[in-house]
């Protein structure tokens, strides 16, 4: 089956406490490209592998965490298809005009069983900074910092997830490639809508709408040594890593922005078909799904949010 | 020469750069085994400001705080000597006991899985 309907995670929204700080974490250390600051102040961000405009926003407000997620869809008739089938399972459905993102078309919106806020569009300019097309350079100039290619995947903590599994299942058309299943029922799943181990997570936790991490992509390992390196150089509140998760197989490390809202870079992962089956993970062996070196969960995965 | 104060929590005293947060005084001290860190009582979670979990009561002394996020200290609170320990910066030596926001049932308490 080719990749349809829902086609990747396209932006992310976050709070920050002081966008200055902000600016210098995301544009100097982590190498996200600047493209431009809108009318109110919020600022958007894109990774240098990225063809569309922008992939990240940045909102100074004075309570961290997440605004809204978009996912990018095919075409603008997906739109009307999910906005029918997303009112049929139960959820309202709201809109926001083109253009209330530059260079953004009209966008639909709803809140997740989870309390977490999702938009779908299918409209984003192409970067005026984009990989090369024609006859293409490897980048179109050096990578900076620890060199994120691009927007992969959040992590986001709520309660209700069985339902956000059967949402994202049975009207997103997202696979369950993985899940963590304890005695007292389902403690995690990791939804994919392409051949990416995940592009959206959940864990079950008592309050809504939280946000765990937005992950970055790096091209290899050596990528995540060398984020480890500038972690150190400029004192950035690194949570776990480098070490490696179970769970997708992903080589990671957690860190937390200067407003406390945590990210993660993140290289490798296996390859996901829609065929696959769910590989599932349970009370046992839980602390090697989440961190694979080190065998045992932190008391931060599980506890610290924004 | 960089002036320290002595910071009082639970019992355990350690010192604090004139500059540094309270939070950071107290990971070195762990690191050297004078005071005890984590568990239940001060836990260091993103040493930002933005998730709260290291919220302490300021029982006496002179502070000044970094930007902290309004959902774990209002400005009410923070009138009332509530700070996040990660945001928190001594002038004189502190007197601290931990305040950990009462929360919603814990489904995700570590020890519970």
């Amino acid at each position: 089956m080719a990749v349809n309907g829902v086609l990747r995670p396209g932006f992310i929204q976050l709070r920050v406490l002081d966008m200055a700080a902000a600016l210098t974490h995301y544009v100097d250390r982590m190498g996200l490209n600047l493209v431009s600051t809108g009318d109110d102040g919020r600022v958007y961000l894109k990774g240098w592998d990225e063809f569309d405009r922008h992939s990240v926003i940045l909102r100074q407000t004075d309570e961290a965490g997440m605004d809204v997620m978009g996912f990018k869809v095919a075409a603008e008739a997906d739109l009307e298809r999910f906005e029918e089938r997303i009112r049929a399972w139960g959820l309202a459905v709201d809109h926001v005009a083109a253009g209330e993102q530059p260079g953004v078309g009209r966008r639909i919106g709803f809140t997740l069983p989870s309390g977490h806020r999702i938009e779908l569009y299918a409209t984003i300019e192409l970067s005026s900074n984009h990989p090369p097309i024609l006859n293409p350079d490897v980048w179109p100039e050096e990578p900076r910092g620890m060199k994120a290619t691009r927007f992969d995947h959040a992590l986001l903590y709520g309660p209700n997830i069985d339902e956000n599994l059967r949402f994202f299942t049975e009207v997103l058309d997202f696979s369950l490639a993985e899940k963590v299943e304890l005695p007292d029922g389902l403690l995690a799943i990791w939804l994919t809508c392409s051949n990416k181990a995940h592009d959206i997570a959940f864990v079950k936790h008592a309050d809504p709408g939280k946000f765990h991490h937005a992950a970055f992509f790096l091209e290899s390992w050596f990528d995540i040594g060398h984020a480890a390196d500038i972690m150190s150089r400029y004192n950035i509140s690194i949570d776990i890593g480098p070490t490696r998760h179970g769970i997708t197989r992903g080589q990671t490390i957690y860190f937390f922005d200067p407003s406390g809202n945590r990210n993660e870079v993140f290289a490798g992962g296996y390859t996901y078909y829609p065929d696959n089956p769910t590989r599932m993970w349970d009370h046992n062996e839980l602390g090697k799904g989440i961190f694979y070196y080190e065998r045992v969960l932190n008391e931060r995965f599980l506890t610290v949010v924004t | 020469m960089t002036t320290t104060h002595t910071i009082h929590l639970d019992g355990a005293a350690f010192p604090c750069r004139d500059s540094e947060t309270v939070i950071a005084a107290l990971e070195r001290a762990a690191g050297f085994g004078a005071a005890a860190v984590g568990g239940r009582r001060v836990p260091v979670g993103c040493r930002q400001g933005g998730c709260g979990v290291c919220r302490v009561h300021v029982l006496d002394g002179r502070y000044r705080v970094g930007a902290q996020s309004r959902a774990h200290v209002s400005a009410e609170e923070s009138d009332q000597g509530i700070a996040l320990a990660c945001r928190l910066i001594p002038e004189t030596d502190l007197s601290l006991s931990p305040a950990p926001r009462a929360r919603g049932k814990k489904t995700n308490d570590i020890n519970n899985i």
